[in-house]
């Protein structure tokens, strides 16, 4: 043999999942949502998507050439932040607000903490609520074929009917992404069937909203069932609530966040100001999952039932 | 109703296609033999004899040098060389018997005799075993009549076979269930001697049907003797994860399995124990499958121990392309080799040569906190937290996340989509620990 053997400790295989293809899946199973919203809200929203991405990987990418550090876009958890960011804008906002939504998600939220798998929030959630806090009247107008109009929560929580196919379908005024259960459904799906994420979490906080409405609320499927689709809870709980840095992994914290994440949800939207609630009730979350883990650790194979 | 298994575990590439179809072929040495006095968990066995000794096939050359400790046998006649460290599979220098071997096998009187079981008493059996220097061949090398003489005997309730052979790659021990399932069950016959209340099971994974068929068939009219088939899965061949799925009974790591009242030993073990109490004959052979993508003719081997591996790579027909790395055992668990100048001893079970080296392929990058390495952690700990811990060095804190519950099986890190050594840190705690522990003792 003329080079030398490689010697290293076992395991020697890897399975081939990477972060990047994890990431690439994430991107894929947003594609229906993405492009139903582009299909319904017009080439604006194209706009929306592109250019938030691009912002978000870009900032990326000249932050570590900055601080020279090993560059990471190509593990596309940038492009993620960037389009779950996007899919949560108005598609007529005007693009230098994604922007701005992106760099503060990535610098300030991602980079500023160690980078990927550090921060404490999720990214695109903070950037979204930066944006809503500081341009609340832009973020939350929402206009459908010409129509301005109401999200079917406002009108639910000022008494008003809903449609529940057109929400399910997702004819409805909406942030680009939000809209459509069906197309987020074949997303959320996917990532099931490639094992990107559990149903823990989404399976529990979506149980819970509608337990939540049910008792709190009005007695009435109809009502509990457009709490499930409306306001964006269908994409957060697939895919914002999932998001592995800023949500327990331990199994039983992941089945108390989902919990936790309902309950918020179901305050915020009964008793609260504002309709909608699911990225405040997941920002907030975030931050409770180190104490939430704690208290969820697994017990030890053959260690149950004694102290560690 | 599912399969009997474990909660955890992973799915590697079997790459069992390779080899699973290649009958045992008997391999007879060409140069010399090498017989490392530590082959086995516990204290190194004394050399028995010196340079210039001739000595003959299955003659005991190295003495068990403790309670918990094996005898060595030579395989082969011929005169002693030297006695001297030799490099073997772990990278380690031992102290090792060079034997030139003749070629005329000549045995020591009475090898090969058969013998009745059933007129033995016990503690002969049990010394029969220990004189043919039989320890766990699935890769410990733990001591089998150390094993066969728990505390108490009468609470064994299990003997467990183990032929799950879960690691990929291997198929030593199924090809062996395959072509000897006699003397797998004459062994287990023989153990079951030992313990009146137990009842011997024979666990495989169902990726194997043909030798649960098999044996099944064989042991239809054994009252004592069941097969269980297994979900394949890796580590199913775990000890632990075997017992709990064959059972259901759980054993952590400050307890033995005659805790849980079982006994379990490796097919190839419990074949060892067949020939050394019903053939007179110690154990000096060994199943061995050479594989891997980089070799021309993969196949099952039986040889002799003390067998150079460049000997079995050469009848392999030698590599087809070159390897990058080299592996003793299977892919999850084995040892990487850099050097093929090293003996084949008890508790090798494969030689696995690969083209290409995952692991160097794949750089770690950071943790995204995915939490697959606690899915499928077998021990149900954290290892993304125990990293942590392992990065600083905090043993207080590795210790309190049950990090000595880990078994090293690998799953987390070869889950890991962050590619992170999380199994390599593991064994480095482990080891500092346990050598605190140690010092505190």
């Amino acid at each position: 043999m003329s080079k030398l053997l490689n010697v290293s400790a076992s395991p020697h295989v890897r399975s081939t999942e990477t972060t990047q293809s994890i990431m690439a899946d994430v991107c894929i199973a947003m594609l229906p949502a993405a492009a139903f919203g582009v299909f319904q809200f017009g080439i604006h929203a194209l706009l929306v998507l592109v250019v938030t991405v691009a912002a978000c990987v870009l900032s990326e990418y000249l932050y570590e050439l900055a601080t020279k550090r090993a560059i990471t876009i190509k593990d596309m958890s940038a492009v993620v932040t960037g389009l779950i960011l996007a899919l949560n804008m108005p598609a007529d906002i005007p693009l230098w607000i994604p922007v701005l939504g992106g760099i503060f998600a990535i610098i300030v939220v991602k980079q500023l903490y160690g980078g990927i798998g550090q921060n404490f929030m999720n990214p695109a959630l903070a950037g979204r609520c930066f944006l809503l806090i500081s341009f609340a009247g832009k973020m939350s107008s929402f206009t459908l074929d010409g129509w301005s109009g109401a999200t079917p929560l406002a009108q639910l929580k000022a008494g008003m009917p809903v449609d529940l196919a057109a929400m399910f379908l997702g004819k409805i005024p909406g942030t680009i992404g939000e809209v459509s259960v069906l197309a987020l459904l074949a997303g959320a799906a996917y990532m099931v069937y490639r094992k990107v994420i559990s149903l823990r979490i989404p399976v529990t906080y979506i149980l819970t909203v509608a337990v939540f409405a049910f008792i709190f609320g009005k007695q009435d499927m109809n009502y509990v069932l457009a709490h499930i689709c409306g306001g964006g809870l269908i994409f957060g709980a697939f895919f914002m609530a999932t998001d592995y840095v800023t949500s327990p992994i331990t199994p039983n914290g992941q089945i108390v966040f989902g919990v936790l994440l309902g309950v918020l949800t179901g305050l915020f939207r009964i008793f609260g100001g504002s309709a909608e609630g699911v990225s405040y009730a997941i920002i907030i979350s975030n931050m409770m999952v180190p104490l939430i883990e704690r208290y969820t650790m697994p017990k030890a194979f053959g260690k149950e039932g004694r102290q560690s | 109703m599912g399969l009997a298994t474990f909660k955890g575990g992973v799915h590697p590439y079997e790459g069992k296609e390779l080899s699973e179809n290649k009958p045992i072929q008997v391999l007879m040495p060409k140069g010399e033999m090498v017989y490392p006095m530590s082959q086995h968990i516990g204290a190194p066995a004394k050399p028995l004899v010196k340079k210039g000794d001739k000595v003959l096939a299955g003659q005991k050359i190295g003495e068990a040098g403790g309670f918990i400790s094996a005898n060595v046998i030579c395989s082969v006649s011929g005169t002693v060389k030297a006695v001297e460290p030799r490099r073997v599979a772990s990278g380690a220098m031992v102290n090792s018997i060079i034997v030139e071997n003749d070629g005329e096998y000549q045995t020591v009187e009475g090898l090969g005799a058969d013998r009745d079981s059933s007129r033995l008493s016990k503690q002969e059996i049990r010394d029969i075993i220990k004189e043919a220097g039989i320890v766990g061949l699935g890769g410990a090398g733990f001591p089998t009549h150390v094993k066969l003489t728990p505390k108490n005997e009468e609470a064994i309730e299990y003997v467990l076979v183990n032929g799950a052979e879960c690691e990929p790659y291997l198929t030593s021990d199924y090809r062996l269930m395959l072509e000897e399932p006699e003397k797998l069950v004459g062994g287990l016959k023989v153990i079951l001697q030992l313990f009146d209340k137990a009842k011997g099971i024979i666990g495989i994974e169902n990726n194997k049907p043909e030798a649960i068929k098999k044996l099944r068939e064989l042991t239809k009219d054994e009252p004592r003797i069941e097969v269980c088939e297994l979900l394949t899965k890796y580590p199913q061949g775990g000890e632990r994860s075997l017992i709990y799925a064959v059972t259901g009974r759980k054993v952590n790591s400050s307890m033995l399995p005659a805790d849980a009242g079982c006994v379990v030993d490796n097919v190839d073990t419990v074949i060892s124990v067949y020939m050394a109490v019903c053939k007179s004959t110690p154990l000096m052979r060994r199943v061995v499958t050479v594989t891997g993508d980089a070799i021309a003719n993969p196949q099952n081997f039986q040889v002799k121990t003390g067998i150079n591996f460049q000997e079995l790579v050469e009848a392999a027909g030698g590599f087809k392309t070159e390897p990058e790395k080299l592996i003793a055992g299977g892919p999850m668990m084995g040892m990487a080799l850099f050097d093929l100048n090293i003996p084949v001893t008890k508790t090798n079970s494969a030689l696995l040569c690969m083209t290409k080296d995952q692991v160097a392929a794949n750089e770690p990058t950071a943790c995204i906190r995915c939490g697959k390495c606690v899915e499928v952690c077998p021990s149900h700990i954290v290892p993304v937290m125990m990293m942590k811990a392992a990065l600083k060095g905090d043993c207080e804190a590795f210790e309190k996340l049950n990090g000595m519950e880990c078994v090293e099986c690998g799953s987390c890190a070869f889950i890991c989509p962050a590619r992170r050594p999380l199994t390599q840190a593991f064994k480095e705690m482990r080891k500092t620990v346990a050598a605190n522990r140690r010092k505190k003792a």
